[in-house]
């Protein structure tokens, strides 16, 4: 667990490097000879696509270049506060948007299922929401982006008493501003 | 079976109809207390009805409230009036012989009278059937909005003088009600009520998450959390007067708010320097002392009687388990021994047993256990049961629990052998408070 998250921070700050070495100075292009006279042409030049939206309405982030939202809400396991190998992948691409959009922030709210008690529970909810927080500061975002809160067992998603009810209020939810 | 027998068998079942009358066109959050169990032997007790004046209702019977207080003990057996022979409400009235062939221990009669001040005052005597004597007499002037607590004040003076423990009828519960919890028009209230679960007002509500309310020692004030901005706060609320004020709201966890024995701290669990830690303010000044220091979950501090331990719940050996704190010396050591979760402890008034949550083979019950000796009991037989406190005469302890999927109150004795519950009609009950001793005739109402 604990490798593969450094090896996916690994490679976030490897394609950092890569983003920031596309983004140094590079040589002035020379103004190009061009034929003064225009040639006559009828049919313009198509424009090129415009660039897809990076948040829809509610503010909330696409992935990059489709229009399906990102996952903003990533489950634990009981009594831990460890993210799943699967969500991996879309955190990161939280961690990218949120470099991207210096401007945005992010609170990331930490919740539990109703079993122990509720103190207990603030406690557990702020270990999966500092998580959460962990994997996107240790992938370049600016902690300055980012708010944590702990709900406890407050805010269940599901009102149920059950194991599937619970399985679904053992969570870490983004919300962006 | 002899008719005798026959009434003693079933009292709670008489209770319960009292109570089903007592409550019948009342609007309380809290609903009809269900007895479950009581001790086998229960002292047989008549409270006769009051001979009352006109400025009573015929659903005013300060003696149904007297002995619904007893009955919920689980120690006495009041005979229901129904089955009385006769009904004295004056000393010249009262036939020994009356109650001796019923089995009746104990006997209690009044009247009540509107005092030239305009006060009601409320005549009472206790006898001892047996020995022909009376046991305790007085006259109690009060509001005549105040006769609920006139007839809890008889309860405690009835309760005490036969038991020998001071009575714990004229207190008060504090406790969460949430409403549509899990969606989006989820609402929280902190409600106040009687002991009995009669008179509940709304303290404060929002659209946002309330909990971990306890009281001052005065019992004139209450400390929560509230996440009214979106993030927790600690608040403190004048019972009477309402009003508010924000204590702490650093960034990260601001929780478990429990006053000093001496009303003079605060302890509250906080995040800010990184993860959650105890501490204990100085509410004259607002001076922070940080208690503890380790990477853990550190959280639900709780005083000991005399104000020089704390008592909290800590995951630093793998596990939620009990530990405590010397606050002089700082020096820690762990309490609970048995089982993989324990957590939310409530020291009793004796400062030698503890009670808190236990996870047993998945379940969540409260236990009781001394504080030196891994002698732990299982007090409850419910499940998901939490956030335990103590009635102030340490009989009886209420707690949170589920039935039929709904958030109820419970309560149970220490002993483990009495139990009843308070269930709500309109959503879910939790995180119970019960209140200090309180002079209810005088200025706190």
């Amino acid at each position: 667990m604990t490798k593969q998250w450094l090896r996916s921070s690994l490679y976030l700050l490897l394609a950092g490097l890569l983003v920031a070495g596309c983004a140094s100075p590079q040589p002035e292009p020379t103004e190009p000879a061009v034929d003064p006279v225009e040639t006559p042409d009828t049919t313009p030049a198509p424009e090129p696509p415009p660039e897809p939206p990076a948040f829809n309405a509610k503010g909330n982030p696409y992935v990059p270049g489709t229009t399906r939202l990102l996952n903003r809400t990533f489950y634990f396991d009981y009594d831990r506060a460890v993210i799943k190998p699967d969500d991996l992948a879309a955190l990161e691409t939280h961690a990218t948007v949120l470099r991207n959009n210096r401007d945005r922030s992010v609170v990331i709210e930490g919740h539990c299922d109703e079993r122990g008690t509720r103190e207990y529970n603030l406690a557990l909810g702020e270990r999966r929401s500092d998580a959460v927080r962990s994997f996107l500061t240790s992938a370049g975002v600016s902690p300055a982006q980012i708010e944590t809160v702990s709900y406890g067992e407050e805010r269940p998603e599901d009102p149920g008493h059950n194991d599937s009810a619970w399985s679904r209020n053992r969570r870490a939810i983004l919300i962006y501003r | 079976m002899s008719q005798m027998e026959k009434f003693y068998r079933t009292p709670w079942m008489l209770c319960l109809t009292l109570l089903l009358s007592l409550t019948a066109n009342a609007a309380e959050t809290l609903d009809t207390i269900i007895i479950d169990t009581g001790y086998d032997k229960q002292t047989r007790i008549a409270v006769v009805p009051f001979r009352q004046g006109p400025e009573f209702s015929d659903r005013q019977q300060m003696s149904d409230i007297v002995s619904f207080d007893l009955a919920r003990s689980g120690q006495f057996a009041p005979l229901d009036s129904e089955n009385m022979l006769s009904l004295p409400t004056r000393r010249e009235e009262v036939f020994f012989r009356d109650w001796r062939v019923l089995g009746v221990e104990y006997l209690v009669i009044g009247t009540t009278a509107v005092e030239p001040s305009g006060n009601l005052g409320v005549s009472y005597q206790l006898y001892d059937v047996f020995n022909e004597r009376v046991m305790k007499g007085e006259t109690i002037s009060a509001r005549r909005t105040h006769w609920r607590d006139v007839a809890h004040k008889i309860s405690d003076e009835v309760f005490e003088a036969i038991t020998g423990i001071r009575g714990a009828f004229s207190t008060r519960l504090l406790y969460v009600l949430a409403t549509n919890a899990g969606s989006p028009s989820a609402r929280f209230s902190l409600e106040v009520a009687d002991s009995d679960g009669e008179r509940s007002r709304t303290l404060f509500s929002s659209d946002e998450p309330l909990l971990s309310a306890s009281w001052s020692p005065d019992a004139q004030t209450v400390a929560y959390v509230s996440f009214e901005t979106g993030r927790p706060a600690i608040v403190l609320q004048d019972v009477n007067s309402g009003v508010r004020q924000r204590l702490t709201q650093f960034t990260g966890i601001n929780g478990s708010p429990v006053f000093s024995p001496d009303g003079r701290q605060l302890a509250m669990v906080l995040s800010r320097d990184g993860n959650p830690e105890v501490y204990v303010m100085n509410l004259a000044d607002r001076r922070l002392r940080r208690i503890t220091r380790h990477h853990g979950i550190d959280t639900e501090p709780s005083w000991s009687p005399d104000g020089r331990h704390l008592i909290f719940t800590s995951d630093r050996g793998g596990h939620p388990q009990i530990y405590q704190v010397e606050l002089a010396t700082n020096f820690i050591e762990r309490l609970t021994f048995v089982g993989d979760y324990n957590a939310r402890a409530r020291l009793l008034p004796s400062g030698k047993h503890l009670v808190f949550v236990h996870r047993r083979q998945g379940v969540f019950h409260i236990a009781w256990q001394h504080l030196e000796r891994d002698d732990l009991r299982v007090l409850t037989k419910t499940s998901l049961d939490e956030s335990p406190s103590i009635a102030p005469n340490g009989t009886m302890l209420i707690y949170a629990t589920q039935d039929q999927g709904r958030g109820i109150l419970a309560v149970v004795s220490i002993d483990g052998r009495v139990r009843y519950r308070l269930p709500s009609s309109s959503g879910d009950v939790r995180e119970p408070a019960w209140s200090p001793f309180i002079d209810t005739l005088g200025r706190g109402s």
